[in-house]
């Protein structure tokens, strides 16, 4: 199984993210430029955190207009497991291809930290190997990180199960408590926490690497099926 | 050459925890008559004239400048002397 990393100019937990992917999760992965990458040769994309485009406008805004969107597009289309994480997550509402917007923390505060999540649904490819309410510690980076969306939004995801992680003790001010959503087919998930940063003891942590694997097992399982 | 100008608010009923701020500030200044702040965008867009430039600003604050999920936008259209 191969990944991309999507490296936007302003991107600087790219190489985090490739570490998670090859080193701690041993799969194939690739840095690829945003201006020269062909997704279509990979089986999953990941999009880090940083500041893509120094998150001038709104954050992920810029980066969500670049000619890489329809290949995202396409990739999730395909039904290949897409994670936004932070910034990559900031990139995939402002794109459209998950639901609402993010606004400032509530405190106003770059908040960087670990945070409790529960998984609330251990039943998406991102997540298989995780119990259902299981609690993890996952560590969060953000400035722009207080999830938005209206009333009618927020009750399809719950009825879809589309909220795929909340916190424990909401840090700041997402609607519902959420820290990361799935879109319908499940095979995008936005979230930020970094589960990147948790992927060995010796960082810390390693509950952010069950995220990879359940990723690879998805894979695993589907190639099996095929073959 | 048109002069679009544009404002983009955060909409009615959703949080603005920089305009809270901002308030807050206000009334430690003793402005005790200050009620709700709400903390915007201004923006300023140089325009060739056109039949259609209402619509193409509309459709550039749909797509890119304004984020309809969060935001509210306004612009007007003045000509350049």
């Amino acid at each position: 199984m191969k990944f991309a990393v999507v490296v936007f100019p302003g991107s600087n937990c790219d190489r985090d993210m490739y570490f998670a992917a090859k080193d701690a999760l041993g799969a194939e992965a690739e840095l690829v430029w945003y201006q020269e990458a062909e997704l279509a040769d990979y089986d999953a994309v990941l999009l880090p955190g940083g500041f893509s485009y120094g998150d001038y406008l709104r954050s992920g805004a810029i980066a969500a207009t670049e000619p890489i969107v329809a290949q995202i597009r396409s990739a999730a289309e395909a039904g290949k497991p897409i994670l936004g994480v932070c910034n990559g997550f900031q990139v995939l509402l402002e794109m459209g291809l998950l639901p609402g917007a993010m606004l400032s923390n509530k405190h106003l505060k770059f908040m960087c930290h670990y945070e409790t999540l529960i998984v609330e649904n251990a039943d998406t490819l991102f997540t298989n190997e995780y119990e259902e309410k299981e609690e993890i510690n996952i560590p969060i980076a953000h400035g722009d990180g207080n999830y938005y969306c209206d009333e009618a939004t927020l009750q399809q995801l719950k009825q879809n199960r589309q909220i795929a992680f909340t916190y424990k003790t909401n840090p700041n001010g997402s609607v519902g408590d959420i820290a990361g959503i799935v879109n319908e087919k499940g095979n995008v998930l936005g979230m930020m926490p970094h589960p990147e940063r948790a992927v060995e003891e010796l960082l810390g942590n390693a509950d952010g690497l069950r995220l990879f694997q359940s990723i690879l097992t998805h894979w695993r399982n589907r190639h099996a099926i095929n073959a | 050459m048109r002069k679009v100008k544009i404002y983009i608010t955060l909409k009615e009923g959703v949080l603005d925890p920089q305009g809270k701020a901002v308030q807050n500030s206000l009334h430690s200044l003793e402005y005790k008559n200050v009620g709700d702040v709400r903390v915007g965008k201004y923006m300023e867009v140089m325009m060739e004239d056109s039949d259609d430039i209402e619509n193409q600003v509309d459709k550039m604050c749909d797509q890119l400048l304004a984020n309809p999920v969060i935001e509210d936008y306004s612009f007007t259209i003045e000509e350049v002397v």
